[in-house]
This record gives C-alpha cells, structure tokens and sequence, in this order.
C-alpha cells in the first residue's frame, strides 16, 4: 500500500508536526511567549507562597502547595492552548482547504495537533518548573511519579477543550475564537486548583467532582499535605477523561464534516 | 472520447434555498486539459471543491480516475492536486518549509530533489528561503503551482491559475502547463475567467451559467456554433443570455 492511501501514516502526522515547528522556530516571540507566561505565573505566585507560608497555617504545613498548583493548572491551560492555537494557524493562514485536498486525514491532524501541544506545554511549564528551583528552592520534581500521573491527566483535559474550542470555531468561525481563552478559565473555579472542592457550595460540588482536574488537584494535596497518593482519584480522572477525550475528539470531527457539507473548507474566517 | 478521468452525474449543492450547482453532469476525458467556464457565481469553484471533496454535494456522483469520491476519496487524493486563489499557504514559513511539509503529507520518496526540480522549473530559487507572505502575488502563484504539482498530480484541478499575474508570468505559467501535460499525460481541470488561456490551454470547454451547465464543445466549435470571432464573445453571449443556442441546457456527456 502506497504511503498516501494508508489510513494512518506517522509521516503525514510528522509532516503536520513540522510544520508547528517550523512556525515556532521562525517567530521569537512565539517562542518567548512560550516561556513568558508560565514564567510570570511562577515568580508571581513564588512571592504569594512566601507571604503565605508565613501568615497562613494551612499554607505553611506544605509549602509548595501554590507553585504546584499553578504549575499543574498552567499544563492543563497549555495543553489546551496548544492544540486550538496550533488548529487557528491553520485558519489564519487558508491553509485547510490545501491540507485537505491532500491524504491527510482529520484525525491525523487531530494527533499532530496533540503532539504540539504536548512540545508546547512541556517547554513552556517545564521551564518555568526549572525556574522555581533557584528562585524559591522548591522542585515540582520532587513529587516523583505522581506528578507524571497528575501532568499526563491535566493534559489530556487540556487536549479534550482545546478540540472542541477548536471544532466550535471551525463551525462558527474565527469570530468565536475567545472561546480559546474564555473555556477553560470557566472551569477554573470548580476546579480546586487552590483550594479543597470542600469550599463550594453542595451543588457546585456535584460538578467539579464531573471534571477530571478537580480529582487530580485534590490527588496533588493528598501528596503534599497527607503524604498519600489516592489510586481512587486518579482512577476517576482517568475514566472522565477518556469520556472527555472522546468527546473533544467527537465535537471536532463532527464540525470537520458539517465544514464539509457548508463549504467551510474554503471560506474560513470570520 | 478517451476513458475519462473525471466522471460527474447530477451532481447538485444547495445552500437552503439556493442551488450553487444544479444537477450538471459531465466528463473530463483523460490525459486532457479542459476548462470550467463561467461568470461570477457560475457554479465552477463549487463544483472543482466538490470534485476533491473539500465540500459535500447535497446529491450526484463524482468518480475520479475510477473511485468514488464521496466514499472513496483517500484512495485517489494522492494522485491529485489544487491550486486555487481560495486557499493559501502559511505566510510564516518559507517556500522550502512550506514545499517540505506538503511533500511529507504526500508521502514524497525524494523531497529534497523535488524541491529543487520544481524550484528551478518554477524558478523560485531566488525566493525559495523567504517567507510566503513576503512573496510578489505572482511569485505566490508560482508557489502555489509548485505546491500542486509535489507529486506529479493525474488529475490537476486549477481555479485561475494566472489570476493576477502580468503578462509575462502569466504567459510562461501556460507554458509550463502545457509541457507538464504533455510530458506526463495528466488530465488538467481549470476554471478560469481568462478566454486567451482557455483558448490556449483547452482542448474543451464546459461553459456553466447560474449553477448549470448551458453548453459544451472545442473552444473552436463553440466559436462557429455562435457565430463569433472569439471565446470571450461567445461567453458574453452566453452570460448575457443572448446566445444563439437555447440557454441552461444540459449537455450530456
């Protein structure tokens, strides 16, 4: 079977792949933007942590508890910026129309578009987990394999929102591409990034225990406040996640094809 | 007529209420350059899309060199090709960056040797490091056609190839065209607004009107079925409904 009839090629996905960064690679501020915010997020809350650690007893009894927050929040945020800001370049630029005529196909795309984001997210929040060691002497790192387990669920959140961002602005256009940015910090507050999903009102509670980050930030404080690692959370953010995958996944391919049937493929913008 | 390489029955796309394309049906016979011809809104840029499937048609059939392309398309998309006006390529990247990604998706044994075949047969060295968006709208054209003919496309489908070229580049654009054809027996669909170049280029011609196919022959049988002097006076004939032939009609392939 020759290369462009194979239903799945690494190389098509690879060729997707270096076109991100190619683009990466010809535009410094992308790459400084890259760091920039995980970077500003880390020194910004490394000071709150140390104003913390001494005016607050709960605080004080794990003192990484907020870098590695914002740490973990910002792979989730990352990860999902990654995959709908690589998929607008596509829209930006009128390139779909010419990626589509080729045999490349939609979940190929879907994969590459993961797979920057994946390079993406761990440069950018790896460097600035690189940065809290010197400045506050604390290493993210230190959490050992849980951390893994934590990164890899946030991440997969991230993954899920960024395609149906992406899916919702293939359908509705560029005009609706705030959602970008307005989706995931809808979640944030129920997410229990900073705080025990014990603080919400009892109804609320009911839908964060629905998002897979709420069981992975809850897992990070049994870590650093009970020294426990909780296979129970883990295993339910894994399960939501695979439904949030799938469904990301789903929202995508789904507007793939109505961008088909309304002539979307060739008339992308606003 | 040679086996066709493109084969479209009734194929219709409708937007609500308006009918973009109305049922057409036609063939395009293989190792051949014909051509789409029409005003604004005629139906061919809608018709080319639904050709390589980038749109869905609401009913109709397209099969191109043999398969299915409404269940098929992937067996034959490598084998193809586009060059339109209404898609692009990224501006950020270079014309090598952009050429390399595009050779990979085709799946390309010898990427770097391509480039450089078509990069001197387009002549796009001097340019070849700079990005896209920093190209000449003429250079971008060449690109673009450069990009179409990666992987030595059967069927070639060309939405105004030399829109907004001058003269000259335009001029040479044709000539590359022809050698490509006849060096390698494709079989080429254009659209164009360019009567000279149809005239030139086409062996045949399939004019379009408001969605659906209103005449049909060699750009030479076309001019003495209407009694002109050129194709462009018989497309004005055709588009101002004063043709000497029945409006809309349907031509069987």
């Amino acid at each position: 079977m020759s290369e462009p009839t194979r239903m799945f090629s690494p190389r098509r996905i690879g060729a997707m792949v270096l076109r991100y960064v190619y683009l990466l690679r010809g535009s410094w501020p992308r790459i400084l933007e890259m760091f920039y915010w995980p970077a500003m997020q880390i020194i910004l809350w490394g000071f709150i942590s140390q104003f913390f650690m001494l005016h607050s007893s709960w605080v004080a009894q794990a003192s990484g508890v907020l870098l590695a927050a914002v740490l973990l929040w910002d792979v989730m945020f990352r990860g999902q910026l990654g995959v709908s800001l690589a998929f607008f370049e596509e829209m930006y630029s009128r390139n779909l129309g010419h990626l589509f005529v080729s045999p490349l196909r939609p979940y190929e795309l879907v994969l590459a578009l993961l797979a920057i984001s994946f390079i993406r997210t761990t440069i950018g929040v790896g460097g600035a987990a690189l940065l809290a060691i010197p400045l506050y002497h604390y290493s993210i790192f230190e959490m050992g394999l849980p951390l893994l387990a934590f990164f890899t669920n946030l991440l997969v959140m991230g993954w899920s929102i960024g395609l149906l961002v992406a899916g919702l602005v293939l359908r509705y256009g560029l005009g609706a591409e705030s959602l970008a940015w307005v989706a995931i910090f809808a979640l944030a507050p129920v997410s229990g990034i900073y705080y025990p999903i014990s603080v919400l009102p009892g109804w609320l509670q009911g839908i964060a225990w629905l998002l897979p980050s709420a069981h992975v930030f809850e897992g990070m404080r049994a870590v650093l406040f009970d020294h426990v690692f909780r296979f129970d959370l883990l295993t339910n953010a894994i399960v939501l996640n695979l439904v949030y995958i799938v469904g990301g996944a789903a929202v995508f391919l789904r507007s793939f094809h109505a961008a088909r049937v309304r002539g979307l493929l060739l008339r992308v913008g606003e | 007529m040679k086996h066709p390489a493109i084969q479209v029955r009734n194929l219709t796309k409708r937007y609500g209420d308006v009918v973009a394309v109305d049922s057409v049906s036609f063939e395009v016979a293989a190792g051949t350059i014909s051509a789409l011809l029409g005003g604004n809104g005629a139906g061919k840029t809608t018709t080319i899309a639904m050709l390589l499937g980038l749109l869905l048609p609401t009913s109709g059939e397209i099969r191109v060199l043999g398969e299915d392309m409404l269940h098929h398309r992937y067996r034959v998309l490598g084998r193809m090709n586009l060059s339109s006006p209404y898609v692009d390529l990224p501006y950020r990247l270079t014309v090598w960056e952009n050429l390399s990604v595009y050779a990979n998706l085709y799946g390309l044994r010898h990427v770097r040797k391509r480039l450089q075949q078509l990069s001197q047969e387009l002549d796009l060295e001097a340019f070849l490091h700079r990005p896209y968006g920093t190209l000449s709208a003429g250079q971008k054209t060449r690109v673009a056609l450069a990009k179409a003919l990666l992987n030595e496309p059967e069927v070639l489908l060309l939405d105004e190839p030399t829109a907004s070229l001058d003269p000259d580049t335009a001029d040479r654009i044709r000539s590359y065209l022809l050698d490509y054809q006849k060096s390698s027996g494709a079989t080429v669909l254009l659209a164009s607004h360019n009567m000279p170049e149809v005239e030139r280029l086409c062996s045949d011609v399939i004019m379009m009107r408001t969605g659906a196919i209103v005449d049909r022959g060699s750009p030479r049988a076309l001019i003495a079925r209407y009694g002109r002097a050129t194709l462009e006076e018989v497309f004005l004939a055709i588009a101002r409904n004063n043709g000497q032939e029945e409006p809309r009609r349907r031509v069987a392939p």
